[in-house]
Parts: C-alpha cells; sequence; structure tokens
C-alpha cells in the first residue's frame, strides 16, 4: 500500500524546510519589515556568498570528507583577484581566472594530500586552513584592497523584478545550484560521488577508482570557492583579507542543516541552498529584532548541533 | 559432468607474500554449466587462489587460461572485461542507492542523442526496465527496484549483489562465501538463486565453509590444500565427514576409491 506517508521524503530531508518555515514565522510576526521582496533579495545577497563555497563543501561531504579550509580559500581567491589586477594591472577577466586558478590550486593540494598521502580530510583541511588564512595576510599585507575594477562588481549590481530589485550574483548561485543539481542527478560521474561516500571499496571493485573522484571533487570545490571569491568581492567592493572568516563555519552549517550527512553518501545539493538561506534568514531576521551578533553565532552552533544530531538519529533509526 | 569443455584453468600457479608460499603450484579446472566449489583449511590457498582467478591479486608464476586463451590480469576491472564477475565476502554494494543504481554502478546506460552524448544524461528509465527484467529472470523476489539496497534483509542484499554478478559475467561467476552470516531461510534463498544462475548456463566458483551449504549445490568439490589443489571430489559419491578429512591431511586422496574423485 503506498500512502502518502512513503512519499515525503525521509525526515532529515525535512528538516531544512522546517526550520526555514520556524523562522520565517517568528520573524514575520515579530518584525514587519521582514515579509518584503526587498528583504528577500536582500537576504539572497547576503547568502551569496556562503552559498556557493556551501557547493563545494556539500560535494566534499557527499564523500564523506570535510574541508574546514574553504572560507580561507575564498578570501585567498578574492585577494589574489583583487591584487592582480591592481598592483599587476592584469587585465579583470584575466585577473578573476588567475584568483579561481588559485582556489582551484588549494582545492587540488586538499585532494593530493588526502588521496595520494591518505590523510585525513579534517587534519589536512585544517592545516589548509592556517596556510591560506597566512599567505592572504602575508600577501595583502594585511591591507584592504579598494581599487578594485568595475568588472568585479557586477555581479553585486542588481536589475528589477516588478518593485524588487535583485542581484546577478543570486542568480548565479541559483544556476550553479541547478547545474550541479542536475550533475549529481542524472549523470554517472555526479552518482559515483554519491557511491563513493557510500563505500569507496564498492566503487573500486566496479572499476571506479575513488581517489580519482575524490581528487576531482576537492578541485572542483576549489573551482566554486573562486567563484565566492568573486561574488565577496562584488558584494563588499573590495578585496577584503580577513573575508571568509564567518562564512567557513557558515557553509558547513548550511550544507549539515540542508540535511547532508556528515557520514557520507546521502544528501540533495538543493537543501545546503535551503541551509544557507536558513542560516542568512536567521542573520536578517535576528538583526532586524535587534538582537546582537553574538547571540546569532549562538543560535548557529545550536542549530549544527541539531542538524547533525537529526542526521545521527535518523540513520539510527534504520533508514 | 567430466565430458563438459573447460571453461576456465589455471596451472602451476605460485604466489608468495614474502616468505610465506600462499600458492605452491596450484591447478585449477572450472568446467561449463557446473557448480564448483572451493573448499579448504584456513591458509591452505583458498583466497589466494580466487584472488588470482578473480584478478585481485597477480601470481608469482603459472598461467589462467579462459576459454583456451591465456589471460593476464592486472586488476579486478580486467577480470571483468573478459567477462569474470566476482562477489565479494563483505558485500560490495553502495546501501543509500536505489538496488537499479548498485546493480548499473560502473556501467551506467546513458540516453541517446544530445542529452547522452552532450549533457551526459543517464537513461534511468532503461537502467530500471533492464533490472527488473534480470531480476525476474533469476526470480529474485524484490518489491521494487528504486528502493535502497540499505533498506534490504541481509539475504536480499546478497541476491542483489550475485544477481548483479549474473546479469554482467559471460563466462564466469565468483562467490566468496555468499552464505556466511546469513540465516537459515535467507541462505536457502541464495542458494536457490545459485542453481538458478547455473542453470542460465554460467559456471558457478562457490567459496564456502558451509559443509551442509556445499553438499547442497556443489557438483564438484575443489579442495585447497598446502597451497595446492589438494583433490576434486564428488559430493555424490562421499560423505561429508570424508570431505573434511580430506581437506585436513587426515585421508589421503590416492586412498579414496576413484568413485569418489571427480
Amino acid at each position: 500500500m503506498s500512502t502518502f506517508k512513503d512519499k515525503l521524503p525521509p525526515i532529515s530531508q525535512m528538516g531544512p524546510f522546517i526550520a526555514l518555515l520556524i523562522a520565517c514565522v517568528i520573524f514575520g510576526s515579530t518584525t514587519n519589515r521582514f515579509f518584503s521582496g526587498e528583504n528577500f533579495s536582500l537576504i539572497l545577497q547576503q547568502v551569496m556568498v556562503v552559498g556557493v563555497i556551501a557547493i563545494g563543501q556539500t560535494l566534499i561531504i557527499l564523500t564523506a570528507g570535510i574541508d574546514l579550509s574553504c572560507g580561507m580559500i575564498m578570501a585567498l581567491g578574492s585577494i589574489v583577484m583583487t591584487k592582480f589586477a591592481q598592483d599587476l594591472g592584469v587585465p579583470a577577466p584575466l585577473a578573476i581566472l588567475c584568483g579561481i586558478g588559485v582556489t582551484a590550486l588549494f582545492g587540488l593540494i586538499n585532494g593530493l594530500l588526502i588521496t595520494r598521502i591518505k590523510l585525513p580530510p579534517f587534519i589536512v583541511t585544517l592545516g589548509v586552513f592556517n596556510i591560506a588564512f597566512a599567505i592572504t595576510q602575508l600577501y595583502s599585507g594585511a591591507q584592504t584592497i579598494t581599487e578594485v575594477p568595475p568588472a568585479m562588481t557586477w555581479l553585486g549590481s542588481t536589475f528589477n523584478i516588478g518593485q524588487t530589485s535583485v542581484a546577478y550574483g543570486t542568480v548565479l548561485m541559483i544556476v550553479l545550484y541547478l547545474g550541479v543539481w542536475f550533475w549529481l542527478r542524472e549523470t554517472a560521474s555526479g552518482r559515483h560521488v554519491y557511491a563513493v561516500g557510500n563505500n569507496p571499496e564498492a566503487t573500486r571493485l566496479v572499476g571506479i577508482p575513488p581517489e580519482n573522484v575524490l581528487l576531482w571533487v576537492y578541485v572542483l570545490a576549489g573551482v566554486f570557492y573562486g567563484i565566492a571569491s568573486l561574488l565577496a568581492v562584488s558584494r563588499t567592493g573590495v578585496g577584503d583579507p580577513n573575508a571568509g572568516q564567518t562564512e567557513n563555519l557558515d557553509a558547513i552549517t548550511a550544507v549539515v542543516l540542508g540535511g547532508t550527512s556528515l557520514f557520507g553518501g546521502r544528501g540533495v545539493i538543493l537543501g545546503s541552498l535551503i541551509g544557507a538561506v536558513v542560516v542568512g534568514v536567521l542573520r536578517n531576521g535576528l538583526t532586524l529584532m535587534g538582537v546582537s551578533s553574538v547571540y546569532q553565532v549562538l543560535i548557529t552552533g545550536i542549530l549544527v548541533i541539531l542538524a547533525v544530531t537529526v542526521d545521527q538519529l535518523s540513520r539510527k533509526g534504520g533508514r | 559432468m567430466a565430458t563438459q569443455p573447460l571453461v576456465m584453468q589455471a596451472k602451476g600457479l605460485v604466489k608468495r607474500y614474502g616468505q610465506v608460499t600462499a600458492l605452491d603450484g596450484a591447478d585449477f579446472e572450472l568446467r561449463a554449466g557446473e557448480i564448483l566449489a572451493v573448499i579448504g583449511d584456513n591458509g591452505a590457498g583458498k583466497s589466494s587462489l580466487i584472488k588470482c582467478l578473480s584478478g585481485a591479486t597477480i601470481p608469482d608464476e603459472g598461467q589462467i587460461i579462459l576459454d583456451g586463451q591465456i589471460i593476464h590480469f592486472k586488476g579486478p576491472i580486467d577480470a571483468r572485461r573478459v567477462g569474470i564477475e566476482t562477489v565479494y565476502q563483505d558485500l560490495a554494494v553502495a546501501p543509500a542507492m536505489t538496488i537499479t543504481e548498485n546493480l548499473f554502478l560502473g556501467r551506467e546506460l546513458r540516453r541517446e542523442g544530445f542529452l547522452g552524448n552532450t549533457l551526459r544524461m543517464l537513461d534511468k528509465k532503461k537502467m530500471l526496465e533492464q533490472a527488473i527484467q534480470r531480476m525476474n529472470d533469476l526470480k529474485v523476489g524484490i518489491r521494487s527496484m528504486t528502493q535502497a539496497v540499505e533498506t534490504l534483509s541481509g539475504g536480499q542484499r546478497q541476491c542483489v549483489a550475485v544477481a548483479r554478478a549474473a546479469a554482467f559475467a559471460e563466462h564466469v561467476v565468483i562467490l566468496d562465501e555468499p552464505t556466511a552470516a546469513l540465516g537459515v531461510k535467507e541462505g536457502n534463498m541464495v542458494l536457490e538463486l545459485i542453481r538458478r544462475v547455473r542453470d542460465k548456463g554460467l559456471p558457478v566458483v562457490l567459496i564456502s565453509h558451509n559443509m551442509p551449504h556445499v553438499f547442497e549445490i556443489a557438483d564438484r568439490i575443489h579442495v585447497a590444500r598446502l597451497g595446492k589443489r589438494g583433490a576434486v571430489l564428488n559430493p555424490k559419491k562421499i560423505s561429508m565427514s570424508d570431505t573434511v578429512a580430506v581437506m585436513t591431511g587426515a585421508l589421503k586422496p590416492e586412498d579414496l576409491p576413484p568413485e569418489m574423485l571427480a
């Protein structure tokens, strides 16, 4: 007998929607500015950097890995692209590509250490977190880069849909999500990402070397961090050497809230988008309510632990 | 049975691991349409033999012959490519993925035209149809091919793994302890399936510690002993206790009456 209940996705995938709903109801009833197209557009602009980092992070977590260095790599990317343009006079498009190239290179370094020397992702990316942060500070001299060519801020500019202005960057984020969603769901190489997260030995035995899949996932994640670098520059209008500090954990929070299992092999990429929006809505709503930012950090922390608990319990529940 | 042609053959396989000689000139013969059980004490060279046949290890010396052709494996993929499918003991499945996805993992079917060639899109419908058809051929009673493998019982999972091997093997199916860790009913379910695989015409190599299971379905029994082939026995003529005696060396094969050998 196929009931409505069978058709519902498991609770771990419903979580982010429920959280989003609750947050919207609370903020909608306590502040009158919350429910407006303008505010939602602002929330999306606020989450676009975290959202795009979370795409890379989701891919890595799907393989049962973790990337603690994502925010720092993103910051390095934005410094490289802005400084190449400002100091070396590299044309903007080329400078952007250089920035993305550097973040992809750091993804490659993560991937090589994990697949060739078989180091645990947690330790590798914790090390790279520090390395990327230090290089960012050294290269920028801890100075914000302010002379940014207009091509780098274009994604932060907006166009109007009706009364609401929408940033090009948020459109890019959504397009990237849809693209990755299609890849993970409809292609063999996308399914192999899940297979590696599920059972790397099984994947090897059917002729797919799990190391290759992992390496590509880390490089690809680096490319997404690079795109996030550009979005960060476009949003703030500067190259900020201290960027990426909140994004680092917010991206992991978004992925976990989005229902992707930290044990690998389970999850839906679009959940991470919802997760990122939940984090954004929380920050936005709490700010509108006049709650100090320390409490926002506190609540995000509690949320991550709740989400991981749901993940763990639903696995034990025999699913 | 003795008149059936040889499908797979190994001659004088030697495999050393440092000081230890796991295989010391082992021979092996698999005939068309049979279930050949491989038994042996721990350290008798049973698993080294199977690893050589499935491409998981490369023998130091000796030949493997498939359908009259000498073959060299560099890895399990080479063995698969020539039509030898192996089901490993530790259930090589991806638990959160569907039965269909597991059946086609690593050999997915793509759509035709632009969607398949350019967008690399999978043909999920075709894979589902083929999965249903293949499972029906082998009478594996599973309700839905779109359910995750982790929702299945241990026996059903093992059936999926065996069916996957049978569906894609062209020459040989190798099963490593397929009924270990299963209850009586589930074990029988898997034995039934193995019989159907043979009846479909695929020879099966069955590695098992479970003597009642071996005697229930094997056509011949290959006894690995001291890194060699100790004997090949006929389960219809020899008793289980004599088989164990041959396995442990208490009985010498040359002392057995000839009808007990196969």
